[in-house]
């Protein structure tokens, strides 16, 4: 219909590699964090022997989410050790864990901003559809225009997909905490920090818990396809097993990505309830 | 008693043009009108009124009345549109957002909701002290103080629950030990029982009333309901369409309703519940003093044709009643004697009621009364007027507003007394004529 191409293509390869230039020690500053964290958490996992942090997790789970729980997750991660996949295990769950420290570190903030900001709220709106609906796989590729290939793309790309639904429940569970119990503060001569900490956060809990968990989910999902660009972990073994065709070693890789994940579910799952409940 | 808050002139108009829609209230439109007219919402419009301190002064008004609007004005909740509201000296209107805060840690205590509004991820104990921890009160400090108020409030052992474990009356009691733990004078609660059963309901307000008589907070409180209203309040407003139409009394307010309005609430009101038997008292015609003999009494009570008579001493004090067949019985046996001493025994014990006490439960006793009227004394159990059951009778019906007010004509309290004359014979005793005051001795 037009006579030429709008080149979209050209504008954000241009604004990169412009960005990736310019502001070069705001990414190595930025990768120097993720490496960071992800060494620290992986190292202090390998410390362990691997039967010491299956009774630390085993621990965690039963008292987030009960003893049946917590007897799939030994079980599980003994699965995992025995058929040679605890380094990929322990990898994985450092990407997560890091990736979803991010996201709690920055999602927390705009969902409670969000919800005491009508303006703010309608403008970040879009912008976490937009996050949302994109094909995960293409977070990938401006993740590794900026910061190559390897791990921190792989967190940077886990972090943008996993980001939404924390700032979507935050801000919906404060905008859900009842109108009067913010009138009774308020009636009680509540300061607004007061009112944000003694009442809006925990009364919203339960649903911020929930965003956690989603967001770890979704975290983990990206992980894996993570691996596409190298940041190691399950994935590369699910990688391996697709592009070797073999069908076994894909399906182990992708079996403890679902114990993992089931895991992960019911601990942050607990944590809500528990809110909730007591 | 001195008033604790006076509001002037308040109007509270949602909308973005207030200005024209007070212009046009001003001119005599109606709240509809704005409404269609000008898309502005009338919250409140022309409210003056002043509460005492120390009172339960009421709100009371239908979904929209405007009366929960009023409330949370008072507290600033909501933004005043013009006005003053004026707590303690104090124009609450002019003060900024910070020192209003600081004033409502000082003068209220904070307020108490239809559905509780207490914090569900804290135990009983950390919701009662929440007001406490608000204003900077040191934790041992404010927990112990915490504790007393959920004795008095009669949660005792529940400190560490949490409201999710608690029944809905026992929730209420969190919310209204919340409000009293702070030490302030003024406590709103916007329909607190409203979503209580009918007999839990009941026993909070009891024991609101109990609590009141001890705390002698100044409650402003906000009712859908007009027993209610005229159950707990010492002063009542109704509202419509965001005005007052009538403050007063439960007692003014039923007997003179202001208005159609309030005449077709009132209708339904079970009138038993809200007048006293101070209101339908009659005066004392005639009684008989303590020194007087047994001749003089039968004198007094033949003059007037009565069954019996009231006995007290020369300070109007109740001693007992004495009935006239039985005492024409004993100056009939004792014909001769010339001194004849009055004989102790023929003075039995009088029926008597507190002025203020409900007439349903004036009607109780009165079906348990063997003999004689029942007395009404004030305080300090003086003497102050007594109840036929003609009187009972006609401060139940239809139309009683008109006779309320002369009940002290003749003609009128012996017609009322009509039907159920033959019922019981002490009903003559409060005769037309004739007044107490007029005896010599008095």
């Amino acid at each position: 219909m037009l006579p030429f191409r709008i080149p979209i293509r050209d504008w954000i390869s241009t604004a990169v590699d412009y960005l990736v230039s310019e502001y070069a020690a705001v990414f190595d500053a930025f990768s120097a964090l993720v490496y960071f964290l992800v060494d620290n958490f992986k190292d202090g996992m390998m410390y362990l022997h691997p039967l010491a942090l299956i009774i630390v997790i085993a621990a965690i789970t039963l008292k987030m989410a009960g003893w049946r729980v917590a007897l799939f997750a030994v079980l599980g991660l003994m699965l995992s050790e025995n058929i040679g996949l605890w380094r990929a295990f322990v990898e994985t769950l450092a990407l997560v864990l890091t990736a979803e420290l991010l996201v709690m570190v920055v999602g927390l903030p705009l969902g409670v901003f969000a919800a005491r900001n009508d303006r703010f709220h309608s403008i970040i709106r879009p912008v976490l559809d937009f996050m949302q609906t994109m094909p995960a796989f293409v977070y990938l590729i401006p993740a590794v225009m900026f910061f190559g290939l390897g791990l921190v793309p792989g967190v940077v790309a886990t972090f943008v997909f996993a980001l939404p639904p924390l700032i979507r429940l935050t801000n919906l569970g404060i905008r859900q905490v009842p109108k009067e119990l913010v009138e009774a503060a308020d009636a009680f001569g509540a300061t607004g920090s007061q009112k944000l900490f003694k009442v809006q956060i925990p009364v919203a809990m339960p649903t911020i818990m929930a965003g956690v968990n989603q967001s770890i989910m979704l975290g983990l999902s990206m992980v894996v396809i993570a691996a596409m660009i190298g940041a190691g972990g399950l994935g590369e073994d699910v990688l391996r097993g697709i592009q070797r065709l073999q069908v076994g070693q894909g399906f182990e890789a992708g079996l403890v990505v679902v114990i993992m994940a089931i895991i992960l579910d019911r601990i942050t799952a607990g944590l809500g309830e528990q809110r909730s409940t007591t | 008693m001195s008033d604790i808050i006076t509001v002037r002139n308040l109007y509270k108009i949602f909308g973005d043009k207030p200005k024209v829609a007070i212009k046009a209230l001003k001119e005599g439109m109606s709240k509809d009108d704005i409404l269609r007219k000008h898309k502005q919402i009338v919250g409140v419009q022309d409210i003056n009124f002043s509460v005492q301190e120390g009172e339960i002064f009421v709100l009371m008004g239908l979904s929209g009345s405007g009366k929960s609007t009023l409330q949370r004005l008072i507290n600033r909740l909501h933004e005043p549109t013009s006005g003053e509201i004026v707590i303690k000296g104090t124009d609450i209107v002019k003060l900024n957002m910070k020192d209003l805060r600081e004033f409502r840690q000082k003068n209220f205590c904070g307020m108490v909701f239809q559905n509780f509004a207490i914090l569900p991820h804290r135990t009983v104990l950390g919701n009662v002290e929440f007001g406490l921890e608000l204003q900077g009160v040191d934790k041992e400090e404010r927990q112990e103080k915490a504790r007393k108020i959920i004795r008095l409030v009669g949660l005792e052992g529940n400190e560490e629950n949490y409201p999710s474990q608690l029944s809905g009356g026992m929730q209420q009691r969190v919310g209204l030990a919340r409000g009293l733990a702070v030490d302030a004078d003024i406590l709103l609660m916007d329909e607190a029982f409203s979503a209580l059963d009918p007999l839990i309901r009941r026993q909070m307000q009891d024991e609101l009333l109990e609590l009141q008589s001890r705390m002698k907070k100044t409650i402003l409180f906000v009712t859908h309901d007009l027993d209610e209203a005229f159950r707990l309040g010492d002063r009542i407003a109704i509202m419509k369409d965001g005005l007052i139409v009538q403050m007063g009394t439960a007692e003014e307010i039923i007997s003179k309703p202001a208005d159609d309005y309030v005449k077709t609430f009132v209708e339904d009101m079970d009138r038993s519940a809200v007048l006293t038997a101070g209101t339908i008292m009659l005066p004392v015609k005639e009684r008989a003093f303590t020194g007087d003999g047994p001749r003089t009494i039968l004198r007094k009570i033949r003059r007037f044709g009565l069954s019996g008579i009231l006995v007290t001493d020369s300070k109007r004090h109740l001693q007992g009643y004495i009935i006239a067949k039985e005492l024409a019985e004993y100056v009939e046996k004792n014909k001769g004697k010339e001194d004849l001493k009055m004989d102790p025994s023929l003075v039995r014990e009088a029926l008597h009621v507190d002025r203020d006490m409900p007439l349903n439960e004036v009607i109780n006793i009165y079906q348990e009364a063997d003999y004689g009227p029942i007395a009404v004394v004030d305080a300090g159990q003086r003497l102050e007027g007594v109840i036929v059951r003609g009187a009972i009778i006609a401060a139940l019906s239809e139309g009683y507003e008109v006779e309320l007010n002369d009940s002290s004509e003749p003609t009128e309290s012996t017609e009322s007394r009509g039907p159920s004359e033959s019922s019981k014979s002490s009903e003559s005793h409060a005769p037309p004529d004739a007044s107490a005051s007029s005896r010599p001795g008095d």
